[in-house]
């Protein structure tokens, strides 16, 4: 193993300019190995490319795209990046499975992501006064976030001073949310760990509960997203009225594979008719007439209203409790809030969400296993 | 050009940094303070002047021979556009130095110290990146009272370092180290403000003498 110890590099290799300015080259001795002179191409991550080069892109896109048009005999102008599409897909017909395979022109932006731009100058200076960080977006949001903080500490001392009251405004807290670790992540458009998110975090806390004026709300909303209402609140229909002028409402219940639609009448004799035909004759089994019964028992309404519902799909069972889930709901407009909510927790409102399990491979049925011999 | 660059070598204070600072405003600075006796580093005795009630007082007159030595460094680094790199690792001015360093124009560093910054620059950055050509240290020591990693990283990378070395600090890899209390505000605002001005002094001679070199 041939160790080059103490090689002094001029060409090549590894070495930095000292500060002699483009004339002078100083020698820098540094201690490597052959191996380590050796390039490793994947290590230095994806390339990255310099301002120059992207602009030179663009511009050969826009000039590429003038001369497809007069190609295709379309207005160079009006030319938009769907025509591209159908144009290259027209002259470069491609059989090829996965779309991104194909032939493409599109914008240089949407082709080079944004973060490998390399970050200094052509004196090799950074940009950025925090590059030497390493994470300079998000300690840049940092420092900004403290200058901001310190500059609301000095706003309420100098109230202080002038003996002003510290202004207290509210805020919707209940609304709004942090933006999450990820979110945080596209924004600056570098990684995070937990810990540096959980600080920035903190921060902001501290920033938001200062009595701080309008002059940092901004600046925090740009971190904040609303959260928008969960509550659906159901809308209970109001009651329609025939033309003989009797009150009525409908509504949909599904069990199983059984749809149903159930018209409920008020002063009516408790008469049930389903698909045309009277109950007696359609469930000739109690169980099922017991269930329709149940709502009206339920809000001691038994005798009171007409029904007409409309059912397909599913078997006995499932028809019947598909009807009484519609009558329910069909229900909810002729009785007050409280019987509503009474209905609700009596499991009258709910959507049964038990189906038929599908059969798995390898099993007899859906959960049924296939005999077990021993030898 | 070579002109532009050997002129300034010539003389041993090109760039004045001598009437920035006085014995007395150090003193008011309270940059003479430094930590108990116990937390005394051997290396350091040659730079204290005594011991009051257990306290270290540091010897003002070598501080400003170090100091003076410290800027006009580097007001040379900066004249030849070398990029500097301030580093402290106390919480309590991490945003002073970073402004400082702003307002400079030249670069920062003053919150976790990954491990191969400075040794593993060109896999971590991307090839064709420069280091810097100083580094300044306003706080040797790390949030654990160790010595800075980027002090010995520095000398393994040849790069020349400044340093504000405390009574509790090891003096030995800095090149130029400025022996100096590193924990009162005053202080740090001083050493930020006699930077600071030192940078833009040597720059703004440079911009002059290039613009006289285009004159001509």
């Amino acid at each position: 193993m041939a160790a080059a110890v103490g090689r002094v590099l001029r060409l090549g290799g590894r070495w930095s300019t000292a500060a002699g300015g483009p004339g002078a080259q100083t020698l820098r001795l540094i201690y490597t190995t052959t191996a380590v002179q050796r390039k490793n191409v994947g290590a230095s991550g994806p390339e990255k490319y310099t301002e120059a080069f992207i602009k030179k892109q663009i511009e050969e896109f826009n000039l590429g795209k003038r001369h497809l048009a007069n190609m295709m005999g379309e207005d160079p102008e009006t030319f938009t990046q769907e025509d591209i599409d159908r144009a290259i897909a027209y002259l470069f017909p491609s059989g090829l499975f996965d779309k991104q395979a194909r032939p493409m022109m599109k914008h240089p932006s949407e082709i080079f992501p944004e973060q490998t731009k390399i970050q200094w100058g052509e004196d090799g200076r950074p940009f950025h006064f925090l590059f030497y960080t390493g994470k300079q977006s998000y300690y840049s949001l940092m420092h900004e976030t403290y200058e901001k903080l310190l500059s609301v500490q000095k706003y309420q001392d100098q109230m202080t001073a002038q003996d002003l009251p510290p202004q207290k405004e509210k805020r919707n807290l209940a609304g709004s949310r942090w933006l999450t670790k990820i979110e945080l992540e596209e924004m600056l458009l570098e990684k995070l760990s937990d810990n540096d998110y959980l600080r920035f975090i903190q921060l902001l806390q501290k920033l938001m509960t200062l009595p701080c004026g309008d002059m940092e709300e901004k600046y925090i909303q740009k971190f904040t997203k609303e959260v928008p209402a969960q509550l659906q609140k159901v809308v209970i229909e109001p009651l329609k009225y025939d033309e003989r002028g009797v009150a009525f409402s409908t509504g949909e219940g599904i069990r199983k594979t059984a749809k149903a639609t159930a018209t409920v009448y008020d002063n009516g004799t408790g008469k049930i008719t389903v698909n045309g035909i009277d109950i007696l004759h359609y469930f000739p089994v109690l169980q099922d007439r017991e269930q329709l019964l149940f709502p009206f028992q339920f809000l001691d309404r038994v005798g009171k209203h007409d029904m007409i519902c409309t059912v397909s799909g599913g078997g006995r069972s499932a028809q019947a409790g598909a009807i009484r889930l519609a009558s329910a709901k069909a229900l909810r407009s002729f009785v007050t809030e409280k019987e509503v909510e009474f209905m609700r927790q009596a499991g009258l409102l709910t959507t049964d969400p038990r189906v038929k399990e599908r059969k798995k491979p390898g099993q007899e049925g859906a959960r049924r296993k296939f005999t077990w011999k021993k030898r | 050009d070579d002109k532009l660059l050997s002129e300034p070598l010539s003389h041993p204070d090109f760039f004045n940094v001598k009437e920035l600072f006085s014995l007395k405003d150090l003193f008011d600075a309270r940059v003479h303070l430094g930590h108990k006796k116990g937390c005394r580093h051997r290396f350091m005795e040659p730079y204290i002047f005594g011991c009051r009630l257990d306290q270290d007082i540091i010897d003002l007159d070598q501080t400003m021979q170090h100091l003076q030595l410290a800027l006009n460094f580097t007001a040379h680094i900066a004249y030849r556009k070398g990029i500097i790199l301030f580093i402290s690792r106390r919480r309590q001015f991490c945003h002073l130095v970073e402004s400082t360093a702003r307002e400079c124009g030249e670069y920062a560093h003053t919150r976790y110290w990954q491990g191969g910054l400075l040794t593993n620059a060109h896999i971590q950055f991307g090839s064709g990146v420069r280091l810097p050509d100083l580094i300044i240290f306003l706080s040797s020591l790390n949030n654990v009272f160790e010595p800075h990693v980027a002090i010995r990283d520095a000398a393994k990378m040849n790069i020349p370092t400044v340093g504000v070395v405390d009574t509790n600090c090891n003096p030995c890899l800095i090149t130029y180290p400025v022996p100096g209390n590193d924990d009162s505000p005053t202080a740090m605002e001083l050493y930020c403000k006699l930077f600071r001005m030192a940078i833009i002094r040597a720059k703004d001679k440079r911009r002059q003498s290039e613009v006289f070199d285009e004159l001509r």
